[in-house]
């Protein structure tokens, strides 16, 4: 399963961002063989309409779930519409919500 | 002879200056006042116009036939605004979003998209005294102003002879709805204070208007005894004329904040208005 982590750096341990749209990039974490792949937020320097591209990124990467903060209204309406389910991470660790999603579990 | 109103800096006194130069110019031939100032169309508060034509401001903004459709996500590619996702199946599309350029309907292979007008604004016509009115106001919670600029001039510049005088009354700023609403001038006014904000701005301005849209430029100083000499030397540097000076005045700013226009409460300004008028159209027809 694909995974997304909105993220301030380029692997687990940065912390991941309170906002959804404007996240500087989204880490792919493939939950079974553990890769992290990290993929610049082209919403992040967006003038207008953040939510929606950052969003299409994650539908195009093929992602199952998305780890991260508040969601837009748009975004949330993309990510919803292609099934990637959304989940508020509000401070818990992301390895430990990834293995949450791994096991079935709703994180965080 | 069409002269805009334009500052970098809001709140300079673009509208002071637009309605005086109307109400100047009155029973010297047509005169219009083009409220192009759509974010903050504020002209009508001086001016007081009875309203006899009313406009819709649209975009045009596609809409998706799920039947047609076999979503194949070209029309989100194209879209430069963001404003289609696609997501497998049908795309979402947010009109919040669309700047009804028609590159998804021009894109999409199945002909699948076709457009709809979506209101973002509401136009104005009617007159006031022997000025003929026109206003563009942007609907609250729409972004694109610079359509409904476009629908109002192109809707009332059509509309009256050669000679006749117009005013617009442009958007402060230096972006896309304040080129809209100057770029048909045949010179802009650019009213800036005597201030380090007013000289940022104008400097600005006169990068946007002068040098990229080539246009002549004069300038308005308000507030002219405040501040300090920055606008003026930059003015004489870049050979710039200052065609006139408002001095700050609390019995101006009591006037205005009474909707009373600075040619009714201060008559004396409408002989300088009209020189400042005669002026611009002995250059403009050199």
């Amino acid at each position: 399963m694909k995974v997304v982590v909105t993220s301030t750096g380029y692997d687990l341990d940065a912390p991941p961002t309170e906002v959804f749209g404007r996240c500087p990039r989204f880490l792919f974490v493939d939950t079974d063989s553990g890769d992290v792949t990290a993929v610049e937020n082209p919403g992040a320097s967006a003038d207008r309409g953040a939510g929606v591209q950052a969003a299409q990124v994650v539908v195009d990467g093929g992602a199952e779930a998305v780890l991260t903060g508040r969601v837009g209204p748009r975004a949330m309406e993309v990510l919803e519409r292609a099934g990637v389910r959304v989940h508020e991470l509000g401070g818990a660790d992301p390895r430990t919500a990834i293995e949450k999603l791994r096991h079935g579990e709703s994180p965080p | 002879m069409i002269v805009a109103v334009a500052s970098g800096k809001g709140g300079t006194g673009k509208t002071t200056v637009a309605v005086s130069l109307a109400l100047a110019a009155r029973g010297e031939g047509p005169v219009r006042l083009l409220d192009s100032d759509a974010e903050a169309p504020n002209a009508a508060l001086f001016l007081r116009p009875g309203i006899e034509d009313r406009r819709d401001a649209v975009v045009l903004v596609p809409e998706v036939d799920p039947d047609l459709c076999d979503g194949c996500g070209q029309c989100a590619e194209a879209c430069q605004y963001h404003a289609i996702a696609a997501v497998g199946g049908p795309p979402i599309v947010f009109p919040g979003l669309c700047h009804g350029c028609g590159s998804c309907v021009f894109v999409c292979p199945q002909d699948a998209l076709h457009e709809r007008p979506e209101i973002i604004g509401r136009l104005r016509a009617g007159r006031a005294g022997g000025i003929e009115f026109g206003e563009a106001r942007l609907d609250v919670g729409r972004a694109l102003a610079t359509p409904v600029i476009r629908q109002l001039l192109e809707w009332r510049l059509g509309a009256v002879s050669a000679d006749a005088l117009t005013v617009i009354d442009a958007p402060p700023g230096t972006a896309c709805a304040t080129m809209e609403a100057v770029r048909r001038a045949d010179v802009v006014l650019l009213v800036t204070e005597p201030t380090p904000y007013g000289l940022h701005d104008l400097e600005l301005s006169v990068a946007v208007v002068r040098d990229a849209l080539g246009l002549p430029v004069r300038i308005v100083v308000n507030r002219a005894d405040q501040g300090d000499d920055g606008v003026d030397r930059y003015c004489a540097r870049e050979d710039l004329p200052v065609l006139l000076r408002i001095p700050f005045d609390r019995r101006i700013a009591a006037a205005l904040a009474e909707g009373t226009p600075l040619v009714t409460a201060f008559p004396e300004y409408e002989d300088r208005f009209r020189v400042l008028l005669d002026g611009l159209a002995a250059e403009v027809a050199a």
